[in-house]
C-alpha cells in the first residue's frame, strides 16, 4: 500500500501498524540523535508542567516520584529478602 | 542484619553498570536556568533563595574574595540538594562517600591557602603565630598551628560524611526497630514511630545545615587569605 506522505516525516501516531518496524529502524540512533531525543523529552515535560504561569507542586513531585521508583527498581534485589514471607 | 545495614551505602550499579555519575548529575535537572526577566514559579523561588544566601554569605568578603561567589553558591546548592534528595526512600546519597567529600574539600581548601600564600605571603604566614605569645612557647605553637591548618580539609570532609551517614544509619535502625516492635507491643512501636518522625525532621535540618557549614567554613578560610 503506497503512503501519500513518505514514511520518514510521519509522526508516531500517524504510522500504520504494519509500517511500525521500518519506522523504528529509520530513526536516528547515533549519539547525537539519542541526545536530541533526551533533550526533546526533557523540554516537553518542562514546558508542560514547570514552565507555566501558575505551576504547582505537581511538576517537581512527579520527577521525585519517578526518582524514588527508579531507585526502588535499582535495589530490588536486596529488598526482595526483606519481605514478610514464610519462604524467601 | 550486619550486611543489610551498609548495603545502601555501596556504589550503585544497575545490571552491572555503575550509574553513580548519573545519580550525582541528577540534582542539576531540578535547577532550571532562568531565561527571562520574570520566570516560572520554580525558577523564581530558587532565584530568591540564592540571592538571599549569597547576600548573607558574601558580604564579609572584600572584592578579591567576592570573586569566589559562583564557586561557593554552586557548592551550597549542590551539597544541599544532594543531602535533601538522599532523604527520599531507597535513594543513594553521594555525600556519604568520603571519596567525594575529600574531592570537594581538598581542592577548595588548597585553593584558599595557595591564594593567601601568593597574594599576601607575609600575612598568611603570620597566621601561624598568634599575637602576644611568650617567647619560649613559639616553636611549639608554630607546630600546633600548622597541624591545625593541615587538618582543615580532613575535618571538612569527615564532618560532612559522618553527619550524613550517621543520620541515614539512625533512620534505618529506628525504622527497623519500629517494624519489629509492632507485633510485640503496639505502644512501644508508637513511641518509636514518634522518635522516627522527629528524627526525620532533624535530618531535613541537618541536610541543609551541613551544606551551610561546609560552605561557611570554606568562605572563612577564604576570608583569612584574601
Amino acid at each position: 500500500m503506497a503512503s501519500v506522505v513518505p514514511l520518514k516525516e510521519k509522526k508516531l501516531m500517524d504510522v500504520k501498524l504494519g509500517e511500525l518496524p521500518s519506522w523504528i529502524l529509520m530513526r536516528d540512533f547515533t549519539p547525537k540523535g539519542i541526545a536530541g531525543a533526551f533533550q526533546r523529552g526533557y523540554y516537553r515535560y518542562y514546558n508542560k508542567y514547570v514552565n507555566v504561569k501558575k505551576g504547582g507542586v505537581a511538576g517537581i513531585s512527579m520527577v521525585l516520584a519517578a526518582y524514588v521508583l527508579f531507585n526502588y527498581c535499582r535495589c530490588y534485589k536486596e529488598l526482595k529478602h526483606e519481605r514478610l514471607r514464610k519462604y524467601h | 542484619m550486619n550486611e543489610n545495614l551498609f548495603t545502601s551505602f555501596t556504589s550503585p550499579t544497575m545490571m552491572g553498570l555503575p550509574i553513580v555519575t548519573l545519580i550525582i548529575l541528577f540534582p542539576s535537572m531540578l535547577f532550571p536556568s532562568p531565561g527571562r526577566l520574570i520566570n516560572n514559579r520554580l525558577t523564581s523561588i530558587q532565584q530568591w533563595l540564592i540571592q538571599l544566601t549569597s547576600k548573607q554569605m558574601m558580604l564579609i568578603h572584600n572584592h578579591k574574595g567576592q570573586t569566589w561567589t559562583l564557586m561557593l553558591m554552586s557548592l551550597i546548592m549542590f551539597i544541599g540538594s544532594t543531602n535533601l534528595l538522599g532523604l527520599l526512600p531507597h535513594s543513594f546519597t553521594p555525600t556519604t562517600q568520603l571519596s567525594m567529600n575529600l574531592g570537594m574539600a581538598i581542592p577548595l581548601w588548597a585553593g584558599t591557602v595557595a591564594m593567601g600564600l601568593r597574594t599576601k605571603t607575609k600575612a598568611s604566614l603570620a597566621h601561624f603565630l598568634p599575637q602576644g605569645t611568650p617567647f619560649p612557647l613559639i616553636p611549639m605553637l608554630v607546630i600546633i598551628e600548622s597541624i591545625s591548618l593541615l587538618i582543615q580539609p580532613m575535618a571538612l570532609a569527615v564532618r560532612l560524611t559522618a553527619n550524613i551517614t550517621a543520620g541515614h544509619l539512625l533512620i534505618h535502625l529506628i525504622g527497623g526497630a519500629t517494624l519489629a516492635l509492632i507485633n510485640i507491643s503496639a505502644i512501644t512501636a508508637l513511641i518509636t514511630f514518634i522518635i522516627l518522625t522527629l528524627l526525620t525532621v532533624l535530618e531535613f535540618a541537618v541536610a541543609l545545615i551541613q551544606a551551610y557549614v561546609f560552605t561557611l567554613l570554606v568562605s572563612l578560610y577564604l576570608h583569612d587569605n584574601t
